[in-house]
């Protein structure tokens, strides 16, 4: 009885906490997912330039951040970020330490993170054009942004939903770890929950069965985005694909 | 650039290596038998022991491996059945409990990539074996096994390189490894740049160690395959 009153929605149960601190964790990573979907699509072109500085700098982008630990970069966006808004404050007269938001921060980071693995996802959905349409769609004449918007655009996001699904699963279990800035998403509500009942079994199996009703959630979602945007697809080519 | 500040920061967070490579070694040691066990459970045919494995999959696929380490950390030792058992002396250590989660958690991605790479066995070379009289363990060992471990071997190396990224969260459970090392260092000096670009490039190195060694395993285990593309 007493378990349900902790998890409850009384006056002394944390489930209304937990439930806006699951609603927290899905708007840090939707916004981490826009963040890294801008960041994604700049480093694919990048990297798909044929300019061996921009191809240099769009591989170094995705090595470095797929290459060293989130928490890392997490502390370098928060403490780093903190820093040069602390001396922006003083240039502007300002005396004193000022933060970064957490959640600003939090979706910046992972956001940065999460746009390598888009890079590579939009990369290789990219490369999955068949090139005989490309020739096809210049062959009438089609130019630049036009060939961009009416070719090029639709097949990428078709290709790349799959792939898309990938990262924000990931997206959303690396914003576990923005909990480090004190912001109070899933992760930071059950530890605090947890911390001040002394009941941590309790509330970490809480967190973790609330992340992966999350989770699985998310990945009907996309499973029926990438069932709608093969709509059009014939069954047969479906597989190939 | 302060090049005193750097090389001694480079030095301090070197110190920090062997932990971050002992918790890397031992959690994909532990996770990889721990993988092959739930591998088997999942297509040996029982479905008892295979829905057990899919939930064991889904589990530890599904929440963040932060969750499962605090989970592992502060949750067992609630419990008075484990605080006077003899498992008692080992999961008081932080170490072990990282490692446990970390092992725990990678056996949930490692046995799926097994699995995919089982799958890729051609059943042809299956029926050969047993056409030749091949049976039960000989078979798992002599065709089976080296073959779906050279299909899994890519996704297998990058889940290897996510375990070593992954041993950071060890740093939030008080072991001391490589970034736990740089964000104390960040937050008595406030110089989060040049302590991040050494711990960074520590990362990197280690990551392409990695990945140069699995592809070396690679190579060396597809030397039947390069001597017919030669013909």
């Amino acid at each position: 009885m007493a378990t349900l009153e902790l998890i409850g929605f009384g006056s002394t149960g944390w489930g209304a906490l937990l439930l806006l601190g699951a609603l927290t964790t899905l708007a840090v990573t939707a916004t981490a997912l826009a963040i890294g979907a801008v960041l994604g699509t700049i480093i694919a072109g990048a990297k798909l330039s044929g300019n061996w500085l921009l191809v240099a700098i769009g591989n170094l982008y995705t090595t470095v951040f797929r290459g060293i630990p989130e928490l890392l970069i997490i502390y370098l966006i928060y403490f780093g970020g903190s820093s040069a808004v602390t001396a922006i404050g003083v240039a502007m007269g300002y005396e004193g330490f000022l933060g970064l938001p957490s959640f600003a921060a939090g979706a910046l980071a992972v956001g940065i993170i999460s746009g390598a693995y888009q890079a590579e996802v939009f990369r290789g959905a990219y490369l999955a054009i068949s090139k005989g349409e490309l020739e096809a769609a210049s062959a009438i004449g089609m130019h630049g942004r036009l060939r961009f918007r009416r070719i090029i655009m639709p097949q990428v996001w078709r290709f790349a939903i799959p792939g898309l699904g990938n990262v924000w699963q990931l997206s959303l279990k690396d914003s576990a770890l923005v909990s480090v800035t004190g912001l109070a998403e899933l992760m930071r509500t059950s530890q605090v929950a947890a911390g001040s009942t002394r009941q941590y079994f309790l509330f970490f199996i809480v967190g973790g069965a609330l992340y992966l009703i999350l989770t699985s959630l998310s990945d009907r979602v996309f499973n029926g985005a990438e069932r709608r945007a093969n709509r059009s697809m014939p069954a047969a080519a479906m597989g190939q694909a | 650039m302060d090049f005193p500040f750097l090389s001694q920061t480079m030095i301090t967070l070197l110190k920090a290596v062997p932990m971050t490579l002992a918790l890397f070694s031992a959690s994909i040691f532990f996770g990889g038998v721990l993988a092959l066990l739930i591998v088997w459970m999942r297509v040996g045919g029982n479905p008892v022991l295979s829905a057990i494995a899919k939930g064991y999959v889904f589990v530890f696929r599904g929440s963040p491996l932060l969750i499962q380490m605090f989970l592992v950390f502060y949750g067992l030792a609630q419990f008075g059945f484990i605080r006077y058992s003899f498992l008692w002396p080992f999961l008081r250590e932080p170490f072990v409990c990282a490692v446990l989660s970390l092992a725990l958690c990678t056996a949930g991605y490692t046995a799926e990539i097994f699995r995919g790479g089982i799958r890729a066995v051609s059943p042809r070379e299956i029926e050969a074996a047993r056409s030749i009289g091949m049976s039960g363990f000989l078979l798992v060992r002599r065709i089976l096994a080296p073959i779906a471990f050279r299909h899994a071997l890519p996704a297998y190396s990058t889940e290897i390189v996510l375990m070593m990224k992954s041993t950071a969260l060890a740093s939030l459970v008080t072991v001391w490894e490589v970034t736990g090392v740089a964000q104390r260092l960040i937050s008595q000096t406030y110089r989060t740049m040049e302590i991040f670009l050494c711990a960074a490039i520590i990362y990197l190195v280690l990551n392409f160690v990695i990945l140069q060694g699995m592809a070396l395993l690679e190579y060396s285990l597809s030397r039947h395959r390069r001597a017919v593309l030669r013909r």
